[in-house]
């Protein structure tokens, strides 16, 4: 047999019991490979629970710095009974089982071509831990020391890590750190040289950070200048409002300790957005997250923040639907139910971030569009990039820059107008009118907002012609938005290639490494990263100067190619799905498999549609 | 049919504090159906604003969908307007009041608007105390779908379509108690002497003040077998006490008996004046009055007037902790904490 061998470079996959303390043991591990100064992309793949159920927790280290998932599993931390089975079976040839020996395998684990690494985890925290809660958490601590001994890793960066995470309570420290010697000795003594895959200290990163999109979502609310949240807790994206709560609480503050942000939890998804609707109606920077579910709720104040022109802005960090779906898990299916939310004629902007750093530059902006074009801007994350850490660059602001706030009189401008004012009069022929705040003039700038149909100056209408002049100035406001919103990331391949590849979001980290390793094979593709709706000129041009272009998301029914074919007025047959549906981050080896088959058999087969689990 | 104001104006109008006369709160023409309980909830609302001296254009006016919420249109021109969607004004008020806590906040909405399809948003934005004047034209049918019953539709109650009501009626003002409002109460349309005053004292009270107003729908539900009918509303209201209302920094004039009376003082220092009668009601005490509206609603009468005052309680600016100032005056440099401090936080997740 020969062993999986490699430096800086594998997967390694955790599976345990959920509510265990997993998750903190292994992503210590993963900080620890971070703070080596190597790439490292953790994946937490966990159940809609809180106690008992599987969950799994992939680290990928990748020198070359591919921070999507890769496929497949060099090392398997096997903690889970329930899942012991079948993580046994999904290990690679050459692979590392670590298993809990306490129990031994049984008759049917008979691979032959992987290594086992058996420790009696259980029983050693019998032995060595007195207090019966501790057994479980520091179960997981154990097999952590274990790995630092087999993958030869700086032990004195997990020690110092744990140092640092129990500042404030050493007590529990020092039991961490015990835990981690007995793991690191029992592997020293029974597993010596028999693990190929290493970690070695480089300086690959230097300035990165590893933090997750919804921290950095916030962070960009709070640089954006938003004051207002109203939210409904719902997986993934609760965390984007407790950030944005904690960030307030401690950057936010007047002289007198009083907060410069208002945060309410509201009763449900269409109050979350109610609110951030009469914020932004009333002068300030409002914001809502939520996830699918919430999306679907908010349709109805969508329709009306597009049609009555309010400033929105709406985060909404994706999971697997149709309906509660996988709460959990991943996925790229909102795209259509988010560009055209709403009864009626409608559409909306949307902005695509695929890192955290973009999540910050991308949530700043956001609030600026929606302000400059008087409408709501959709900002479209998913659970693997709000969730889970990700090595990022860091994020900088300009100190220089200044918020767009749109076109908004104020009371000197009023009073010296001279020209009729109406709210939605299109002076600049733009399709964007000018807007005041409530309370801002004595006599002159009150109007009133609607839902209902209305002319040049908010007053109601149900003439036809009124009706049709109103949706084609929102039409032109459209229009306007095209140029203003982050235009695509194009890298053209080396070499003439004709073959073009779309995506966004968190597609992107697996299909630059497949575009990398399809390289390697003689496949060369140009690539475009979509970042926003609507879609800007150079999408059309890209698309048009390839023979062939696949588009790569991760829904059943490529919800993007639908909208670039119905946007563009493109033949279907232009864009090639490249549909992922697992419910898991989208990963390389699937992406190249893909596109190798589909250029050497012609269209994609459907039975190679869908990812692994 | 719209109920017209006559153009002529008299050239020597009383003007307020402010130096306004009443025609700066005025709004457009209602088109609502002459005689509509409506219309005169907004001549109350423009009476008690002008009368309070509240700068005109210092005021949110914050609809839902319904007839109800059509009317903000014909008050307080001057002001901004946001007729929103079916049962969300609670919502778009209480992110409005967040972004601008110095204006004055004052939704309408009707029966079906918030005892039905906006039930949930009620009922938060009472218990979450924002500073607000909620009314709801109560008239127990849908009007602009020509009738159908409402939820505070009486049981046995019917409107011109016919058919008694099978179901129980929601009282909001009861409901609204409960949920620890800090001003609750109810008025007539028919009442203008009473509804004027009403409106006043919940402006001036600080946080949530409900009015529900029940308000005929001439059209639909002012028949004989209905009990949201002038006639009946007429024949079976009873106040719960007289009182006055005496706005901040205004002489007492009237003589009030020695322990015969109640004095409420609200937020900024005005008064609620309450004239006692043998066994009247202690609208301080959620309690007492929870049980006299359900021994009124047992006698089939309906109690009106103040039915509760609670003072000591915080509007959600004061629970959130907000700053003084507007949150729509802030700026970028007191918004954004800059490079330097991202730079800090940076650092923290290396």
């Amino acid at each position: 047999m020969k062993r999986l061998a490699s430096v800086n470079d594998f997967v390694i996959r955790f599976a345990n019991v959920n509510g265990s303390g997993s998750a903190s043991a292994n992503n210590l591990f993963a900080k620890a490979v971070f703070r080596m100064g190597i790439p490292v992309s953790p994946k937490n793949i966990f159940p809609s629970n809180i106690q008992g159920l599987p969950t799994w927790y992939e680290v990928r280290i990748s020198k070359d710095g591919y921070l999507g998932r890769r496929g497949g599993y060099d090392f398997i931390v096997a903690i889970n009974g329930q899942t012991l089975k079948k993580d046994y079976e999904d290990l690679l040839p050459g692979g590392y089982f670590l298993y809990d020996s306490t129990r031994s395998l049984d008759q049917s684990f008979s691979r032959e071509d992987i290594t086992l690494i058996g420790i009696p985890l259980t029983r050693i925290c019998n032995e060595e831990i007195e207090n019966i809660k501790l057994r479980p958490l520091l179960k997981n601590i154990i097999y952590v020391g274990a790995l630092s001994a087999l993958l030869d890793m700086e032990f004195s960066v997990l020690t110092d890590s744990l140092t640092q995470q129990f500042a404030k309570k050493p007590k529990l420290a020092e039991p961490n750190i015990k835990c981690l010697e007995i793991g690191f000795n029992y592997a020293e003594a029974h597993f010596k040289d028999i693990c190929d895959l290493k970690v070695s200290r480089r300086k690959i990163l230097d300035r990165h950070i590893l933090m997750d999109g919804n921290t950095a979502t916030a962070l960009g609310a709070i640089y954006g200048g938003a004051t207002v949240a109203g939210w409904y807790p719902i997986t993934p994206s609760t965390s984007v409002v407790e950030a944005f709560d904690k960030f307030t609480r401690k950057y936010r503050l007047d002289g007198e300790g009083k907060r410069r942000a208002a945060v309410i939890q509201a009763e449900d998804e269409l109050a979350a957005m109610g609110i951030a609707l009469g914020a932004g109606w009333n002068g300030v920077r409002a914001f809502t997250a939520t996830s699918g579910p919430g999306v679907s709720l908010m349709n109805e104040l969508l329709g009306l923040a597009y049609f009555a022109e309010i400033p929105v802005v709406l985060v909404d960090v994706q999971r697997v639907g149709p309906s509660t779906g996988m709460p959990t898990r991943t996925q790229q299916a909102d795209i259509l139910a988010c560009a055209y939310a709403s009864h009626g004629d409608t559409k909306h902007l949307l902005l695509i971030p695929s890192t955290p750093e973009e999540c910050f530059d991308l949530a700043a902006e956001s609030f600026d569009l929606a302000e400059a074009l008087q409408t709501p801007v959709i900002f479209i994350s998913d659970l693997d990039l709000g969730m889970n850490d990700h090595v990022t660059l860091p994020m900088e602001w300009d100190d220089s820059r200044t918020y767009n706030r749109g076109k908004v009189l104020d009371r000197e401008q009023l009073e010296t107008l001279d020209w009729k004012w109406g709210r939605y009069l299109d002076r600049d022929k733009d399709g964007i009118g000018y807007r005041t705040y409530p309370g801002t003039h004595p006599e002159k700038g009150a109007y009133f907002t609607r839902g209902s149909s209305h002319d040049e100056y908010a007053r109601y209408t149900e003439d036809s012609e009124d009706y049709k002049r109103c949706m084609a100035r929102l039409d032109r406001k459209w229009q306007t938005a095209r140029s203003m919103v982050p235009g695509p990331e194009i890298r053209m391949a080396d070499e003439k290639a004709r073959v073009g590849v779309i995506f966004y979001g968190t597609s992107a980290h697996a299909v630059y490494e497949a575009v990398d390793l399809l390289e390697k094979e003689g496949i060369h593709l140009n690539t475009m990263r979509l970042k926003a709706f609507p879609f800007p000129d150079k999408v059309l041009e890209f698309i048009r100067n390839q023979d062939r272009v696949f588009i790569v998301e991760q829904n059943r029914d490529s919800q993007m190619r639908t909208l670039l074919v119905n946007e563009f007025e493109l033949p279907p047959a232009a864009l090639t799905a490249v549909p992922y549906v697992g419910g898991t981050p989208i990963d390389a080896w699937f992406v190249c498999r893909s596109i190798q088959n589909a250029l050497a058999n012609g269209p994609l087969a459907r039975s190679e549609k869908g990812g692994d689990a | 049919m719209s109920s017209r104001r006559p153009v002529f104006r008299h050239p020597n109008l009383p003007s307020n504090d402010l130096g306004y006369t009443r025609r700066a709160y005025e709004g457009l023409d209602s088109t609502l159906c002459a005689g509509c309980g409506h219309d005169s909830i907004s001549n109350a609302i423009i009476t008690a604003c002008f009368e309070l001296a509240v700068e005109p254009h210092r005021i949110g006016k914050i609809s839902g969908i319904g007839c109800s919420s059509k009317t903000p249109a014909y008050f307080l021109g001057r002001s901004h307007g946001f007729n929103s969607v079916h049962g969300r004004m609670p919502s778009v008020a209480t992110g409005a009041s967040m972004a601008n806590r110095d204006l004055l906040y004052i939704g309408v909405s009707g029966d079906g608007d918030t005892a039905s399809i906006g039930m949930g948003q009620f009922v938060h934005v009472a218990r979450r105390n924002i500073n607000m004047v909620y009314i709801v034209m109560n008239n127990g049918c849908y009007g602009l779908t020509k009738g159908q019953d409402s939820a505070t539709a009486d049981k046995g109650s019917a409107s011109r379509k016919g058919r008694p009501n099978p179901f129980e009626a929601i009282d909001l003002c009861e409901m609204a108690i409960q949920l620890g409002a800090g001003f609750v109460a109810r008025g007539f349309a028919g009442d203008k002497e009473h509804l004027v005053p009403l409106v006043k004292a919940a402006i001036k009270h600080k946080g949530f003040a409900l009015i529900d107003v029940i308000s005929p729908c001439v059209t639909f539900n002012n028949t004989d077998t209905s009990t949201k009918s002038y006639h009946w509303v007429r024949d079976h209201m009873e106040a719960t006490a007289f009182f006055d209302f005496i706005p901040v920094h205004r002489e007492i004039t009237a003589e009030y008996e020695a322990g015969s009376d109640t004095t409420i003082a609200l937020h900024d220092g005005s008064l609620i004046h309450l004239h006692k009668t043998d066994g009247s009601l202690d609208i301080t005490s959620r309690r007492a009055v929870i049980a006299a509206l359900e021994d009124y609603r047992e006698r089939g009468q309906i109690l009106t007037g103040i039915l509760h005052v609670n003072q000591s309680l915080g509007d959600t600016h004061d629970i959130l902790e907000t700053t003084k100032a507007p949150l729509n005056s802030l700026t970028e440099k007191e918004l954004c904490p800059g490079n330097q401090v991202l730079q800090k936080i940076m650092d923290s997740y290396r």
